[in-house]
């Protein structure tokens, strides 16, 4: 999978994620509607955006769900102390788990931070998660010197990356949560 | 807490049904690049196309989905992703969390009950960048911002089931 460069992004291609931004238009024929706000054939469109998909660039046409509405109201960060050594293998048995979605090796920040290891643990409440990361613990054995659970009490910003036009310095915008002139890219939200 | 991020924290107290449901976990695995993506899974889950659609747009105006379209990683365009955290003082939350969120790159920010009580997620167009956002951060609030980037990532699919 190559790595592409907004450098080697045309014009064309940033207008169409801008145009993309807000989600696909709720219509029978969604490219055809895009196709026509850009000025170009739907065909075009439709060319880029597979290639896209193909590059990495989309990772999937897709809903994204509200955690909280869907009754998953409690999101746990655990996080690991784990041997150097074994990160690699207990990282793959974290990650290979249905209630962990996001799985990670960052560094860690001492003396104040030991862990290694980021696992994100989803379910309908607390204690849920709680159980759940004892399973965890329990799959680590040895390899973890302790761990952690940091669990979230408020969603204090949801967005996207915002796209800057070409030559735009960065800036710090008054109103975060409105729509900026330049586009917004909505992201998965593996950090 | 401004009552602009108060939708993030509701939960939605609405019905689903089994057709919702259905149509949340399908919708979930993304859609083909066609011309007429919508019909291509209303055939599949042998529903009309524009019962689809209708559900589709509730679902959205209920914020039961927070967004329906392509997934954009940032990474694969060029640009970067850093998890960061901060200890801020409980006196100054509020004032902190403006000053943070004032921040076109952050992307996302949860408060979470640990000594470092704030953590964030920086997306920037370069990797240059996240370095320049964290120390704006510390400039604009007076307070450290640990930086957490992924050093290496185990993915799985993640679905959360309606």
């Amino acid at each position: 999978m190559s790595t592409h460069n907004f450098e080697e992004f045309s014009e064309f291609d940033r207008a169409l994620v801008a145009a993309l931004q807000e989600g696909l238009p709720l219509v029978s024929e969604p490219y055809a509607q895009i196709a026509s706000q850009l000025g170009v054939s739907e065909e075009l469109v439709l060319e880029r955006v597979a290639s896209m998909k193909e590059n990495g660039a989309i990772r999937r046409i897709a809903a994204v769900p509200n955690h909280r509405a869907l009754g998953m109201r409690a999101n746990g960060m655990s996080v690991w102390n784990i041997v150097d050594e074994d990160v690699e293998r207990i990282g793959q048995i974290m990650g290979a788990l249905d209630f962990v979605s996001h799985c990670y090796q960052r560094p860690r920040w001492m003396p104040t931070w030991p862990y290694n290891v980021f696992a994100m643990v989803h379910g309908k409440t607390r204690e849920e998660c709680l159980t759940l990361v004892k399973e965890i613990e329990a799959l680590v054995g040895s390899s973890c010197k302790g761990h952690n659970v940091l669990f979230s009490t408020k969603t204090l910003k949801k967005t996207g990356l915002r796209l800057r036009r070409r030559g735009e310095s960065p800036r710090v915008s008054s109103d975060p949560l409105s729509q900026s002139s330049s586009g917004s890219v909505s992201t998965s939200t593996s950090a | 807490m401004s009552t602009d991020i108060a939708h993030l924290n509701e939960t939605a107290r609405v019905h689903l049904d089994d057709l919702d449901r259905k149509l949340i976990n399908r919708l979930q695995d993304g859609l083909p690049v066609v011309s007429k993506p919508y019909a291509a899974v209303a055939e599949e889950l042998g529903i009309e196309e524009d019962v689809l659609l209708k559900r589709l747009e509730w679902l959205l105006e209920t914020r039961i989905l927070t967004r329906f379209g392509p997934m954009f990683d940032i990474a694969q365009m060029g640009g970067a992703f850093c998890l960061c955290a901060m200890a801020v003082p409980e006196e100054r939350y509020d004032e902190v969390t403006e000053q943070v969120n004032s921040l076109s790159e952050v992307a996302h920010n949860y408060a979470r009950d640990h000594e470092l009580n704030m953590w964030f997620v920086l997306a920037t167009e370069t990797p240059e960048e996240i370095e320049t956002c964290g120390k704006r951060i510390e400039e604009l609030t007076g307070i450290p911002v640990r930086l957490f980037p992924k050093e290496r990532e185990f993915f799985i699919e993640f679905k959360v089931p309606a």
